[in-house]
């Protein structure tokens, strides 16, 4: 395979203007699928979730998931669109072994969904304004592996394997309009933008918006016009980038491949990419031809989607808050800095802590909980903080005892541990582990005695008024009390003893 | 006579994976012309009061709530494939897009 030449980012940059498009296949969560009552679910045994309309049996006849529309609608409404007041649905024609009926239904002329904006905040708090062209209704297609040739590449394959499970699987493909002016910030805007709406369809509940498992899917069209120039240059189209990370650097490879193409004087070819994760480099697929012509014609087998006004109203009336308002909301509420407030989002706490909150936790004891204890615990264990098993109940418990002065901030991270492995409640861990501070002055007195004992010269230079070495004394005695002891009242009796006032 | 020539069927032919001959070619040609003809009658029947619309039955919002069916056992599903292996359908490698 052969390396396209490249110009550095930067010298691409200098040149040419890049102008980018998206377009994000959504999968519903729904329970079933987009036109048949087979179940939509992933990682099942292979043509088990399937029936007579998946398979485009003949004579079959296809009924529209209403959740689905409703959550088309919800993603319309969530990224500034106009519903339609009529929309219906399109047989996009074509041959392949991924969809038996030889056609797609999708939706062409008439999307539920049109005319909106989503405003993208960037690293730096830039706000940067996409507009959504639309967003329409559509189904899957089958999932195909290919054998035979070397591993898994269509190229030298000798057969396929085809497993219709997710054929039928609604879909919610959003097409942006011509994203100009994002200048080298182009890579970083394309990340944001698949991440915000991975972020919206997550929060409004409509998709497990898992990259991983191709719930949100990203083709890429990227063109480059040199600077001051209004038409557009010739676009390419890099299919299924499914990581954040993968968008961005696709989109900058494909910069610095455009430029170098247009240097050489040569035209860009329109045509589709394929993104290689291993080499971060995009390879020719196929260009666009006579393949393309998809003989879209309204679907006979449904009738026309009209969504009410009064139900239109209705949903938009159940969409929770967006998140990046949600967000700055937060953030003022909590008076966190900007960098205590990047981290807990970035370690994916932001839901557990408001819920501890609630609870009934200050906003900063929460936070010491998730960021300090918990996250690194998950990451440990390989699970996402939140279903490590803390419940919120469990850290108000734990941050009263501290407080209370009942076991300290070293047992309390002991007694979650306890929590963790099953012991019970944070007072039944304490009371099983025997955590409890010990303020009874009799065992302490032992020990300052022992402790002193054993360091005569460091009593003798606290007696002589150098304070400070208290510490190698109070040392001394938590150890011997196996960390139980209150520190603050091991000190008092040390003075007391020594019959030093400070 | 509607636009219909020769090479929009041999277009159409090859998009619809349809092997036609020559003759056949000339044939359509000429009858998918008179068949367009026909098909064009029903927009002078219609004024201009009256709007487009893709289906003959006056229904919209025909929904199924989302309540899981009936599947196919893998068995059942691959019974009337030509090839299998794995419980999944064997189709020759074509090289197209993924």
């Amino acid at each position: 395979m052969s390396t396209d030449a490249t110009l550095s980012f930067e010298e691409a940059m200098e040149k040419y203007d890049p102008v980018l498009g998206f377009e994000v296949h959504v999968e519903l969560n729904t329970k079933t699928k987009m036109f048949s009552s087979a179940p939509n679910v992933f990682g099942d045994e292979p043509n088990t979730n399937v029936n007579e309309v998946d398979l485009g049996m003949p004579g079959v006849l296809p009924v529209v998931n209403k959740t689905a529309v409703e959550s088309s609608i919800k993603i319309g409404l969530a990224l500034n669109c106009k519903i339609a007041e009529s929309c219906r649905f399109a047989r996009k024609n074509y041959f392949y072994p991924d969809t038996p009926k030889n056609f797609q239904t999708s939706q062409y002329d008439e999307p539920i969904a049109y005319d909106g904006y989503l405003d993208i905040e960037l690293e730096d708090g830039t706000v940067f304004r996409v507009e959504i062209e639309r967003a329409h209704m559509e189904e899957d297609a089958g999932k195909l592996t290919h054998l035979g040739g070397s591993a898994g590449r269509i190229q030298g394959a000798e057969y396929s394997l085809v497993d219709y499970n997710r054929a039928g699987v609604p879909l919610v493909e959003i097409v942006t309009k011509p994203i100009e002016g994002a200048g080298s910030r182009a890579p970083e805007l394309a990340k944001a933008y698949v991440a915000a709406v991975r972020e919206i369809v997550k929060n409004l509940g409509v998709s497990d918006a898992k990259m991983e498992r191709g719930n949100v899917r990203c083709d890429a069209n990227v063109s480059l016009r040199p600077h001051g120039r209004e038409r557009f240059g010739i676009r390419s189209e890099t299919k299924n980038v499914n990581s954040l990370r993968a968008v961005e650097h696709a989109v900058r490879y494909e910069i610095q491949r455009h430029a170098a193409v247009l240097d050489s004087g040569e035209p860009v070819i329109q045509e589709t990419r394929h993104w290689h994760e291993d080499t971060r480099t995009t390879t020719s697929g196929r260009a666009k031809s006579d393949a393309d012509d998809y003989r879209y014609f309204p679907e006979p087998d449904l009738v026309p989607v009209v969504p009410s006004r009064e139900w239109v109203e209705e949903i938009r009336q159940t969409l929770p808050e967006p998140p990046a308002e949600r967000r700055k909301r937060l953030k003022q509420d909590w008076g966190y800095s900007d960098l205590e407030f990047r981290d807990v989002v970035n370690a994916g706490v932001l839901d557990e802590i408001e819920e501890t909150i609630t609870a009934g936790a200050s906003a900063s004891v929460a936070r010491k909980w998730w960021m300090g204890e918990i996250v690194g615990r998950a990451k440990n264990a390989d699970v996402d903080p939140g279903q490590l098993g803390v419940t919120p109940a469990t850290i108000v418990e734990l941050s009263r005892m501290v407080e209370a002065g009942k076991i300290n901030n070293k047992m309390a991270s002991a007694v979650l541990d306890g929590v963790l492995a099953g012991e019970g409640t944070p007072a039944e861990v304490v009371e099983k582990r025997g955590l409890a501070v010990v303020s009874d002055d009799g065992p302490l007195l032992e020990a300052i005695d022992a402790a002193l004992a054993a360091q005569p010269d460091v009593a003798e230079k606290i007696r002589g008024g150098k304070v400070q070495a208290i510490g190698a004394i109070v040392g001394g005695v938590m150890k011997a009390t196996r960390g139980q002891a209150d520190a603050g009242r091991v000190r008092e009796l040390i003075l007391e003893k020594l019959g030093v006032t400070v | 006579m509607a636009a219909i020539n020769r090479d929009d069927v041999a277009h159409l032919a090859r998009l619809a994976h349809i092997e036609m001959s020559a003759e056949e070619l000339d044939r359509m040609a000429g009858e998918l012309a008179v068949i367009v003809d026909a098909v064009k009658s029903v927009s002078e029947a219609a004024g201009d009061g009256v709007p487009a619309t893709s289906h003959p039955i006056p229904l919209s919002n025909v929904f199924r709530e989302d309540e899981v069916g009936h599947t196919f056992t893998a068995e059942q599903a691959l019974s009337g494939a030509p090839d299998s292996d794995a419980d999944r359908f064997k189709v020759p490698a074509i090289l197209d897009e993924d």
